[in-house]
């Protein structure tokens, strides 16, 4: 009589559309904008325009008599609320108090003075045009290397010096190291300030339910469970009466993975008022409040041998962190750190950071976080070295990799890398460019006095964050299945997508364990209520460590489904496949949905065995993962404008197994594109005043589709022995890959006029002066 | 995102339209430049007067010779009318460049016009025609070229209560071509040329040169054109001329291109369009 | 104001004020939420919808100027529960990540296509110029569109 799903096709590994797309492509998705609540109020935030200042006065009066305005609170009235907290620590940390609105003193453009609460928005801006604030305006600083210098204004006037922190780690010999080098190469190096923006801004809904002591707070953020334990804290409220939900997030690129001032404020503002407010925020509000990423000036000295051998690298930072820290501020720098070797063996390494306040919202993680900077540095360093050694690109690489047979691989600073075999992806990268013929024929076009670059960069990345023991917040990952009385297959799942797809590639792993159809499988996430706890998705981290969580649960349940099939059957000899149970002597079966219905119906029970088909599982990985890979960029130079056209973009990445190959490539070509915009494109310039002079789309240089190259994308595939899925992670292994490749092809398109390095982004007026004078930037 | 309050009227003549405007509204025609500024509290005007219902300022007609533009045709309309394609290509080419799709499916060429953004795409190809702006007011219509009429960063010689109601521009059988460096974010012109050229006998006899972008206002680049007529056209030739489309110009500078650069630009893009207009001259 | 609108074959009609922007109006009066908000410069096409035929940004456009118009939104794509071939190319090629662009990105492909039958790479990257996806780098999308052009071609 059961029927049963019997299913024979595997689904890991295959193209498959998404199963979160249709109501994405239809418009019935739930982002926090499109929530609506009877009585919804809704917020306007008024920010400093000024960089530094002390406030003098607020004249709220006005503003509070406006039309539809129920409150108007300002940095004072919110002063027990307590500070948005950084949960980054090392070693003497300055920390300023991190308030959630400004309270006698502003220290960024748009620092949050007070919020007006209207019950419409228009009428909430309108009455925000009329707070009356009196500024004393201050000095600011607003880039790095000025903020260190003696006699900057002060941004925190208790740390005269702007240093919020001295780090220091090191590895091996450096001293040795370079007193054996036959050659030195030094180069400064920036990573502008790029701004994530995630299509999606970011907006908060906050519900107080007094009666009840319950909070809801719906919040477009990729981790909602640090959001809940961290705000719950700063409002004083148990977090058993919290509720966070994060619906459909528009995208976070890392800066969604963080806890910020407004989602504080608006559950203060929330249990005030007691009605749903809702606050968006604007295009302009996000170039200035929400997180920026990178900042980075890197001094790098490489010593090597001559032939081509690294034997030691150095390295000092100096990391832009902004007025204050949020979560992970003064933690990005430190992975640079981790990732300095890149995949070459040198084992003597000396890394300096010093972490610098400035009159600029605060830094964090961006796509990368920390290692594209570390990367580009390495990378280019690479290039350099070769150029001094009239080495080619390619063969000083293959000549310092960590070799096949020495992985697991300890590092110069402290990790372990997991499996790699590095040259097969920049072999293959260089079939693919045909490598040799393309050296040719710049050597033709040279003599007709064409500028044609050619590019190299492989990268290594620290992937699957993290081991609990090298997170602030614990780096596990959870998940929960049930499998329903009925035999339908809900998973939840501690990661929180942004776009990722982990509706699809979880529910083709749970279809292939359970051996069920795809279509019985609901993977739900984002919600603390539904979800038991979890981390979130950031750091290439959900499918290695998420899915390896959901894998397990899948294990516990799988043995506890073939126990009570075992019982039906009155069999001790049955194998469980295919979404039934089987009895290895008779050949009968039992059908997922009968043996669930019998989990809970619960007539007979085998011995020590619990009604119900849930199973959890926290999976703490053992280690990081290691993903790699070679990209190569062949670009072609107009001498005359400066103009950079992309030739080809070959990008072939290493990320371990792949469960959705539609879905790694969307991942590649979407990391490509960040990578390319740093490259060429973005930049967040502040000036002297700690004005943001790109604070819109208007300045502020987005890649755009005709402004993209085809990008050619192809893999090697070395699992991990770190998971049981042999995943590593794909989600910023293009933007990392790529910003390196593309300036070295575009100095390498320059070498011959003496041009070793150019800052990013490599604007056309920057191009144009060297294609045309020659010398370094 | 949420513009202050105002007064909206949409009439459906001319007439109507210009005793409004005597009184003070300002006029919205595809409202791309001005609705953004509103919904960033940069422009509040108190009264305005949507052009958009009147049919009489929504056309594109040959007579005599010219071409006749409504104010309120949209850069699509002028993109993709067989009558300025055929007839006048250089604008529908300058068209085709401005903005994006939706921005060319709403905007107007009177609204651009009349809005004179230094970078906006229109000027170059206004000058390069010679074409002439024709301006309603309370006391009739007045007519000026391009050149008089753009006269400094989104200033105008339209005076108050003054509306721009149709641009003429001459059946045009010249080699064309604009040429136009983005800014990378916005997409204005960060320098945009306006070419053309007629040839008789192997010899240039008419150039005419339209630069935006460069400075703060739109202008003919007349000792470049002269440079060139009566040359050959050959590649120096170009080059020569092209060499002197800004000198003496008080070239804009910003993040994205320095004065000099812009120059710079200006040159090496007068002379492309230059030639891609020598091309296509018979 | 009074206004009348026809949107997704349905009509609509609510007295607004002057400044109610578009997209606010068919977000929040028409409660369609599919179109989105993604900047204020009018530069990153999220709010993208169909006005008379043709796509335009509803974020740089006031709801009385759309009076007596007919409007497409994402919302009136599908009929009967039959997604529309552009919407359709988007799931197959894995032309969205997070979706939030996807409404506006999918209202201006169906443009390009309804004004070339066959476009070329090229010009489907041209078409998409006003706008804005973070997500996917373009390459599916404009696969998408050009899935789209040719199965309408059929």
């Amino acid at each position: 009589m059961a029927t049963t799903i019997t299913k024979t096709e595997t689904l890991v590994g295959k193209r498959i559309r998404r199963r979160e797309d249709p109501r994405l492509i239809t418009g019935t998705a739930t982002y926090v904008e499109d929530i609506q609540m009877p009585g919804m109020h809704y917020a306007a935030i008024v920010r400093s325009p000024h960089a530094a200042a002390n406030i003098r006065s607020i004249d709220v009066k006005a503003a509070a008599a406006a039309p539809g305005v129920v409150a108007v609170f300002t940095g004072k009235d919110t002063e027990k609320v307590g500070p948005v907290p950084c949960g980054a620590s090392l070693p003497d940390l300055r920390v300023p108090h991190h308030h959630i609105m400004a309270i006698d003193r502003v220290y960024y453009v748009g620092h949050a003075v007070a919020v007006v609460v209207a019950t419409d928005r228009y009428l909430a801006r309108d009455a925000a045009d009329l707070l009356e604030i009196d500024y004393d305006v201050l000095p600011a600083v607003a880039d790095p290397e000025k903020a260190l210098a003696p006699g900057a204004p002060a941004v925190h006037p208790q740390w005269p010096d702007n240093t919020a922190f001295n780090y220091h780690q090191e590895g091996g010999d450096i001293a040795k190291a370079f007193a054996d080098a036959d050659v030195v190469v030094k180069q400064r190096i920036t990573s502008q300030r790029l701004v994530p923006n995630a299509m999606e801004t970011r907006g908060v809904v906050a519900e107080w339910r007094g009666a009840d002591r319950q909070l809801n707070l719906y919040t477009s953020t990729q981790v909602p469970h640090l959001v809940r334990t961290l705000v719950a804290g700063m409002l004083g409220l148990e977090e058993n009466r919290m509720r966070v939900i994060a619906p459909e997030v528009g995208g976070g690129f890392g800066s969604k993975l963080n806890i910020y001032a407004e989602e504080a404020l608006m559950g203060f503002v929330a249990m005030k008022i007691g009605k749903p407010v809702k606050w968006i925020e604007s295009r302009r509000e996000n170039f200035l409040t929400t997180i920026h990423g990178r900042g980075h000036v890197d001094y790098y000295e490489v010593a090597a041998k001559k032939d081509g051998t690294i034997l030691g690298i150095k390295l000092k930072i100096i990391q832009d962190l902004g007025a204050y820290h949020q979560l992970l501020t003064p933690a990005i720098p430190t992975l640079s750190v981790l990732m300095m070797p890149g995949l070459y063996k040198t084992k003597n390494v000396s890394a300096d950071i010093v972490g610098v306040f400035t009159n600029c919202v605060p830094t964090d993680a961006y796509r990368g976080a920390g290692r594209p900077e570390a990367t580009h540095g390495i990378e280019r360093m690479v290039d350099i070295l070769a150029d001094e050694l009239g080495m080619d690109p390619a063969e000083i690489r293959l000549k310092n990799f960590v070799a096949n047979e020495e992985f697991p691989y300890p590092t110069a600073t402290g990790l372990t890398y997991d499996s790699g075999n590095y040259a097969a992806p920049l072999d293959k990268a260089m079939a693919l460019a045909d490598y040799s013929k393309i050296l040719q024929e710049q050597v033709e076009a040279r003599k007709q006095g064409k500028l044609v670059g050619i590019g190299i960069s492989t990268y290594g990345e620290i992937c699957a964050i993290g081991p609990s023991p090298a997170t602030p917040a614990g780096g596990w990952e959870s998940a929960t299945v049930k499998i329903e009385p009925s035999g339908t297959v809900t998973v939840m799942t501690g990661t929180c997508q942004t776009g990722q797809g982990e509706e699809t590639t979880f529910a083709q792993i749970a279809a292939d364990e359970l051996g069920v159809d795809i279509d019985n499988i609901l993977v739900l996430r984002g919600d603390t209520s539904i979800v038991q706890y979890g981390i979130g998705t950031f750091g290439s981290r959900a499918t290695a460590i998420g899915g390896t969580a959901l894998y397990f649960a899948l294990q516990e349940l799988k043995a506890k489904v073939k126990l009570f099939g075992a019982m039906l059957l009155e069999s001790d000899d049955v194998t469980f496949s295919g979404g039934q149970v089987t009895c290895n002597k008779s050949g009968k079966t039992k059908g997922l949905a009968e043996i669930a219905g019998a989990t809970y119906r619960a007539m007979k029970l085998p011995p020590n065995t619990e009604p119900g088909l849930v199973a959890t599982h926290f999976w703490e990985p053992p280690n990081f993962t290691f993903p790699f890979g070679a990209h190569i960029v062949i670009t072609d130079i107009d001498k005359e404008t400066g103009d950079i056209a992309i030739r080809r973009y070959i990008a072939v990445d290493d990320c371990g197994n792949i469960i959705n190959p539609l879905i790694v490539d969307g991942q590649v070509h979407g990391g490509v594109a960040q990578g390319l915009g740093q490259a060429l494109w973005e930049q967040a310039v502040y000036d002297d005043n700690g004005q943001l002079i790109t604070g819109e789309f208007m300045d502020y240089a987005m890649p755009r589709a005709h402004m993209m190259p085809w990008i050619e994308s192809s893999h090697t595939i070395t699992p991990t022995n770190v998971n049981p899925l042999g995943v590593k992670g794909v989600g910023e292994a293009g933007t990392i890959g790529c910003s390196p490749a593309v300036v070295n092809s575009v100095v390498d398109a320059l070498s011959h006029l003496g041009v070793r390095h150019i800052d990013m982004p490599l604007t056309p007026e920057k191009i144009w002066k060297l294609a045309n004078a020659g010398g370094t930037n | 995102m949420f513009p202050q309050t105002f007064d909206y009227t949409a009439p459906t003549t001319l007439d109507e339209a210009v005793k409004l405007l005597g009184g003070g509204a300002k006029a919205l025609a595809g409202g791309m430049s001005l609705i953004p500024m509103m919904k960033l509290r940069l422009a509040s005007p108190e009264h305005l007067v949507d052009l958009g219902r009147i049919k009489e300022l929504n056309y594109i007609r040959e007579e005599s010779g010219a071409l006749h533009i409504g104010a309120t045709a949209t850069h699509y309309a002028v993109e993709s009318s067989p009558l300025v394609r055929t007839k006048c290509p250089l604008l529908a080419e300058t068209a085709a460049a401005i903005g994006d799709v939706q921005v060319r499916n709403m905007g107007t060429l009177g609204g651009a016009v009349a809005h004179a953004d230094p970078s906006a795409d229109y000027p170059a190809a206004l000058q390069a025609l010679e074409a002439k702006i024709v301006l309603r007011g309370a006391g009739g219509d007045r007519t000026v070229s391009a050149a008089e009429f753009f006269v400094d960063a989104f200033t105008t010689v339209l005076n108050e209560g003054e509306m721009v109601r149709e641009v003429i521009v001459p059946v045009d059988t010249s080699g064309v071509s604009y040429q136009k460096v983005p800014q990378p974010a916005s997409g204005f012109a960060m320098v945009g040329i306006a070419a053309r050229v007629k040839k008789a006998g192997g010899k240039v006899t008419e150039a005419r040169i339209g630069v935006t972008g460069l400075t703060n206002s739109s202008f003919r680049a007349t000792a470049a054109e002269k440079a060139l007529e009566g040359t050959n056209g050959s590649a120096a030739d170009i080059q020569k001329a092209a060499a002197l489309v800004a000198q003496g110009s008080d070239a804009n500078s910003d993040i994205h291109a320095s004065a000099d650069y812009r120059k710079h630009l200006a040159v090496v893009y007068t002379g492309r369009a230059l030639i891609a207009a020598m091309g296509r001259a018979q | 104001m009074k206004i009348h609108l026809t949107i997704n074959g349905k009509n609509y009609s609510h007295d607004v004020e002057p400044r109610l922007l578009l997209i606010h109006y068919l977000r929040e009066n028409a409660a369609l939420t599919g179109s989105h908000v993604g900047c204020e410069t009018s530069l990153c096409g999220a709010c993208t919808i169909e006005l008379d035929g043709k796509a335009v940004k509803s974020c740089t456009m006031f709801a009385v100027q759309a009076d007596g118009a007919k409007i497409t939104t994402i919302e009136g794509l599908a009929n009967d529960g039959k997604l529309h071939g552009v919407q359709e190319a988007f799931w197959n090629e894995h032309g969205l990540q997070c979706g939030f662009c996807t409404p506006g990105m999918i209202m201006a492909s169906k443009q390009i296509i309804d004004r070339n039958h066959a476009p070329s790479d090229a010009e489907i990257r041209h078409g998409l110029e006003g706008n804005l996806c973070r997500c996917t780098g373009y390459q599916h999308i404009v696969n998408a569109v050009k899935a789209a052009a040719a199965a309408a071609g059929k």
